[in-house]
């Protein structure tokens, strides 16, 4: 082994410089949302870096659901499960089909189609937000799951279309040719070898449009309102309404809820980072 | 498509005739995302632009200074935020980009802020900033013994602060997207630099940027775009508040709707189309290239 030259410490230690405050400014929320998560209410407010008696009896309350704020924790927490695959597997049945008749059915006016698409994906959520609170209204959906489910399917198809779109278009033109020859119907066609041929987009896509849907606040904050219909992260923001609210139970409440995105976010990287990340933004 | 010309051929068929069975199919299969469109983008949008029709709405707007506050806030957001947060992506991705276990693994972490919902993380935020029980008062207390600033008391500190937490959640996305335009550049052109004896900037100036800079735009203005909506950066920050003065569009948008003033919310909406529409326009132009 040979002694690193002078220089080559130098490097290290200037990438160090970057790397350290980089990791403490990545970590701070997320540590001090931890710290409360495992300290007892009367160690919470010290201000201490690690807490003196860390506990878990947080998450027991919060699993026994013992707290004004928490009780009704389970099924806000089983709304938000059912809300987030309703729109995974919807958004998937909505983009695949969409994507399959522009790609490669190249179905007449399918450009068209996926430009609207494309200008609903740059629109500010935000802004599109105002109408469509009014227009659950005059559908008598507010206040009714399908009303955030629909609205998030809305929000996740064109981005969906899009990156399900430029894969398809990827697929060699012969491998449909062959199909149809050897008297494959469109819809075997569909099942038998788009379907299979896409999975990895399929799975990014699905991923992508799960996590969009178990993040979302603002669409949920305004559409549903009843304690046993909203989802997680509203009941989060609900804790904010009252000036007395328990910290230490609603961080760790966050924390609960923000495990199991973080989780898929991480088993599905390779899948986030090649099929959608890159195909976010084309240089 | 030569079934569907050799089936024209038949005088005036009905339109299912007209079509190949492939493009029946087509049309069935885009029936969904079509019907999605029409009951919630066109629809919304056509009623929302109808109920902001009246010019009225726009001089109510006009006059108050909310509004005006709320227009000035979001042009911060966006010009010197969005700013500051690509300018620090474009210099991390350089330090990612250096090939080191260590910093691997950091990358890793790095991601975190991304991964994690926003709520809570903001929420945590918020906690820290409280001028009487947050750790950052505590810990001035406890070094200097003064007590510390009440941060979301100041209408700029505040929205400083919603920026804050904007770059935190967002600058992994557009460190990774701009990780990726860095290392799609040959190595060879920087091999042939050092033996031509490059500085760092010399090589930053006349390789990387060259190379990454319509990048670089193309993120900025997306990132632009998005973060005009960026609702809950300021809405679970400060709430607007103190007295309406962190007030972004996004956030004004639903203030109105929740005072039950709609033509106001979506004339606050329309008001900042100008801006948008061009955005819009040229990354469309850009995507379906």
């Amino acid at each position: 082994m040979k002694l690193p030259t002078l220089r080559e410490v130098g490097t290290e230690a200037k990438l160090l410089l970057i790397g350290i405050p980089v990791f403490i400014w990545t970590m701070i929320p997320i540590y001090h949302m931890f710290v409360f998560a495992i300290s007892p209410k009367e160690d919470a407010f010290t201000g201490k870096l690690w807490p003196t008696h860390p506990t878990l009896h947080n998450f027991s309350i919060v699993f026994h659901q013992q707290h004004y704020f928490l009780r009704d924790f389970w099924i806000q927490f089983w709304n938000s499960t059912v809300i987030a695959l309703a729109v995974g597997a919807l958004t998937l049945f909505v983009a695949t089909a969409a994507a399959f008749s522009i790609s490669r059915l190249r179905v007449p006016g399918g450009r068209a189609v996926m430009n609207m698409a494309l200008f609903t994906y740059f629109i500010p959520a935000a802004f599109l937000a105002v109408p469509m609170y009014r227009t659950m209204g005059t559908y008598g959906l507010l206040n009714n799951h399908w009303s955030l489910i629909l609205a998030m399917v809305t929000i996740a198809a064109p981005y969906a279309i899009w990156v399900l779109k430029q894969a398809s278009d990827k697929l060699p033109v012969e491998l449909d040719e062959a199909a149809t020859m050897d008297g494959a119907t469109t819809l075997q066609l569909f099942r038998l070898v788009y379907v299979p041929l896409m999975m990895p987009s399929l799975v990014a896509v699905g991923t992508y449009a799960i996590l969009l849907a178990w993040n979302e606040y603002l669409y949920a904050f305004l559409l549903l309102s009843k304690d046993t219909d909203i989802t997680l992260p509203v009941a989060l923001g609900n804790f904010l309404a009252a000036d007395d609210s328990p910290w230490e139970l609603l961080m760790t409440t966050g924390f609960i809820y923000a495990l199991p995105p973080a989780a898929v976010y991480y088993a599905f990287k390779r899948y986030m980072v090649g099929g959608l990340t890159a195909g976010a933004v084309k240089s | 498509m030569a079934i569907t010309l050799s089936a024209s051929d038949a005088p005036s068929p009905p339109l299912s005739a007209r079509l190949s069975p492939p493009q029946v199919w087509g049309i069935a299969l885009l029936a969904p995302y079509l019907l999605v469109f029409l009951a919630f983008v066109v629809y919304p949008v056509g009623y929302g632009l109808w109920l902001a029709r009246h010019p009225s709405s726009y001089v109510a707007l006009y006059h108050d200074p909310i509004f005006a506050r709320a227009a000035v806030n979001t042009l911060i957001f966006l010009v010197i935020g969005i700013n500051i947060k690509m300018l620090i992506a474009l210099f991390l991705s350089g330090f990612f980009a250096q090939q080191r276990p260590w910093i691997r693994w950091l990358s890793v972490i790095f991601i975190l802020p991304w991964a994690v919902p926003s709520i809570p993380t903001i929420l945590s935020v918020r906690f820290m900033l409280n001028p009487e029980w947050g750790v950052v008062n505590q810990l001035i207390f406890k070094f200097t013994g003064d007590d510390g600033p009440n941060w979301l008391n100041d209408p700029a500190v505040a929205l400083a602060m919603a920026i804050g937490v904007h770059i935190w959640k967002s600058l992994p996305f557009w460190t990774l997207i701009l990780l990726t335009g860095r290392l799609a550049i040959s190595h060879d052109l920087y091999e042939a630099s050092d033996v031509d004896g490059a500085n760092w900037w010399q090589k930053f100036r006349y390789i990387t940027w060259p190379s990454m800079q319509t990048l670089y735009i193309t993120c900025t203005l997306l990132s632009m775009i998005w973060t005009l909506g960026d609702f809950n950066s300021v809405y679970l920050l400060t709430g607007g508040g103190p007295a309406d003065l962190t007030h972004v569009l996004s956030t004004l948008g639903i203030r109105y709707l929740r005072l039950d003033q709609l033509s106001l919310a979506m004339a606050s909406i329309v008001c900042a189309m100008p801006f948008v529409l061009p955005l819009v326009y040229f990354m469309m132009k850009r995507l379906s290239r």
